[in-house]
């Protein structure tokens, strides 16, 4: 069975000018011990994505239909008290901004030894000397002394490592990775990702990792899903996925890295930007952006077609694996 | 992933309780007021005199048999004529040493205004965090009730309350219990207050990604609401608490001056201004004028006291 199941996952927010989904068909599972990549542009419902698994949702998103299962149990159908005892214990996230996701009026040592407390019994030292051990674990020098320290006296970096070793806190089963490194130096970037992997490989956590950083993603996970206007377009094997994306807007992102662009030329983009969730076009809902668009694109939602060990979303990629079988056929005969 | 570890150079160690307050900005900005560091000595001044008032005082007002009242309405011992040297401030119509019951009048008025601010703090401190952190129908129910309260004035409903608990339990319980109701009176009468700066910070934090990291944790509603959001609206309602001390004493003079505060017995600042005014017109000012100056003095220094506070803890005036 797998750790983390997501099925037919739709939310929507009731916004007063009316009901928008911004999550649609969302289908994945996750082993134990996976790392799983969510990439896509800003505004595609890779966050919201990260907040329903927890049902964190804020108003007025909510989650309208499916099932997240985690160990086989359907988190919406866990009573707020058992919820909680998943959230922080089984599933830990980290966000983006670590300035603003540990408290300024609390030392690291308060915020840890009071996560602890929330889902064990044990006393404040034992506490103490668990989040000492974690502090550790992400490396971060003399942490008996950071653990009186408040998060204004540390380094970005320094307070991410702390905000990952609170999400290790529990030994969690799944990391849900919300942008870990955007707010980041590039250089500082490296290190913390190299310390996620590590950290994940080492204790057979799940990682969810939200970005959209393709090469990030290609260095650390496994699988890889693409998501465009709140569906997943293209999901598989990552190393698939990278050397030989099948979507035109995977290819497009892929084109869009910095690398990709020749010296002195301007660097590659997508034309055109993601469409309002209010105004998601007929059909597939990249057909405007797309460069190999046809009729069929602009009516048909596409449906999954499998290439490789991927499946893709595209009405193009349907058309060519046809015709490739329709040609095999003819050899055969 | 090892050499980056010993880049970092060890972190230096945690400065002391008052190495951390020197280095402040609040205490930076203390050494450079001269109306802050006045304000803070008088009001000091002040709760010393309040606190060690059995100590100081050479008699004891409570104590009828220290009483003559063959010693009523001596003026100040500086007026050479009349003054007595065993009363340096002259005595109240009664024959009590105006100095003493001055001493004992600050520790009931002190009394009242904190207690009472305390009341209003917890009562507005929780509802105002109920209110923002759930929002919702909560927060509007709660809000239009300190909507309610706020448009009746706090001098109307001390007024209403105590004249109506005089009437039917009688003077004579009303005085034991003065200082009691006076507190609950003052302290439910100005909730709104807390609420409302709380609720608006609270708005304002809860949107922070600390508190949901906090709810990933997986941490209670109430938790996060005391230990993560309050602390963080601290300064606000610091601010407002010395503006509100100030208030609460005010107020309590003002009801007894009017005759619903404390009992000439046990007089606080404001009764004893109230009970020298009978005998304003016959000569003798001190009664009123003293413990008038006294009152008005302590209200400006912690007015004065939060003007600073506001300015400092505010960075939006910070004047650098």
């Amino acid at each position: 069975m797998a750790l983390l199941e997501v099925k037919d996952l739709e939310v929507r927010f009731g916004l007063r000018s009316g009901e928008v989904k911004a999550l649609r068909d969302i289908n994945f599972t996750l082993n134990r011990g996976e790392r799983l990549g969510v990439v896509g542009e800003s505004g595609a419902g890779k966050s919201v994505l990260g907040f329903s698994i927890l049902n964190l949702l804020s108003k007025p998103g909510y989650i309208a239909g499916g099932e997240i299962s985690f160990e086989g149990r359907n988190l919406a159908d866990l009573s707020a008290e058992e919820l909680r005892s998943v959230r922080g214990n089984r599933i830990a996230m980290i966000f983006q901004d670590p300035m603003m996701t540990l408290n300024p009026v609390l030392t690291i040592g308060e915020q840890m030894v009071e996560c602890l407390l929330a889902h064990r019994k044990i006393s404040k030292r034992d506490a103490r000397e668990i989040a000492l051990q974690k502090l550790k674990q992400v490396y971060i020098p003399s942490p008996e002394t950071r653990l009186d320290q408040y998060p204004h006296e540390l380094s970005g970096g320094m307070r991410q490592r702390v905000v990952i070793a609170i999400g290790l806190l529990m030994d969690p089963d799944i990391i849900i990775a919300d942008e870990p490194t955007t707010a980041l130096d590039v250089t500082i970037q490296a290190e913390i990702m190299e310390l996620m992997l590590e950290l994940c490989e080492r204790n057979n956590v799940a990682l969810i990792l939200i970005t959209h950083d393709l090469g990030v993603v290609s260095q650390v996970t496994q699988k890889t899903i693409v998501m465009y206007a709140g569906r997943i377009i293209e999901q598989g094997p990552t190393k698939e996925i990278i050397n030989d994306a099948q979507h035109p807007y995977t290819q497009g992102l892929m084109n869009a890295l910095p690398q990709m662009a020749l010296p002195g030329q301007r660097l590659n983009q997508i034309r055109g930007a993601m469409p309002p969730l209010q105004r998601i076009p007929t059909g597939c809902a990249f057909h405007p952006r797309c460069n190999y668009v046809m009729e069929t694109c602009k009516h048909n939602l596409p449906g999954f077609t499998r290439s490789g060990g991927c499946q893709v979303a595209c009405h193009l990629v349907a058309e060519m694996k046809r015709e490739e079988a329709a040609q095999k056929k003819a050899e055969e005969v | 992933m090892t050499d980056q570890t010993q880049i970092l150079e060890a972190a230096p160690a945690a400065p002391s309780a008052w190495q951390r307050i020197k280095d402040s900005h609040l205490w930076h900005s203390f050494t450079r007021d001269r109306v802050a560091q006045i304000s803070l000595a008088i009001f000091v001044l002040y709760a010393v005199m309040a606190l060690f008032a059995p100590a100081i005082a050479p008699y004891d007002p409570y104590d009828p048999s220290q009483i003559d009242i063959l010693n009523s309405e001596i003026p100040p011992s500086w007026d050479e004529a009349e003054g007595d040297e065993n009363f340096w401030l002259g005595t109240d119509a009664q024959g009590r040493d105006l100095w003493s019951t001055i001493l004992y009048g600050t520790r009931v008025s002190l009394m009242i205004g904190l207690c009472a601010v305390a009341l209003q703090a917890v009562l507005g401190i929780c509802i105002g965090l109920v209110a923002g952190y759930f929002g919702g129908r909560l927060d509007s129910l709660l809000m239009r009730l300190a909507d309610v309260q706020l448009s009746f004035s706090t001098m109307m409903v001390a007024i209403v309350v105590l004249a109506v608990f005089q009437a039917t339990f009688g003077t004579e319980l009303y005085q034991d219990l003065a200082m009691i109701m006076l507190i609950l009176v003052i302290g439910i009468a100005e909730w709104p207050q807390y609420a409302r700066t709380i609720r608006a910070s609270v708005l304002a934090e809860k949107r922070k990604e600390y508190v949901d990291a906090a709810r990933v944790i997986g941490l209670r509603a109430p938790r996060i609401m005391f230990r993560h959001i309050l602390p963080n609206t601290l300064s606000p309602i610091l601010v407002i608490s010395t503006v509100q001390v100030a208030n609460a004493i005010i107020a309590e003079a003002s009801l007894s001056f009017l005759g619903l505060g404390m009992p000439v017995s046990e007089p606080s600042l404001g009764s004893l201004i109230s009970s020298g005014f009978e005998y304003i017109f016959s000569g003798s000012w001190w009664i009123t004028v003293i413990p008038g100056v006294v009152l008005v003095a302590l209200v400006l220094v912690m007015n004065l006291l939060g003007d600073w506070l506001r300015d400092v803890l505010n960075p939006k005036l910070y004047k650098g």
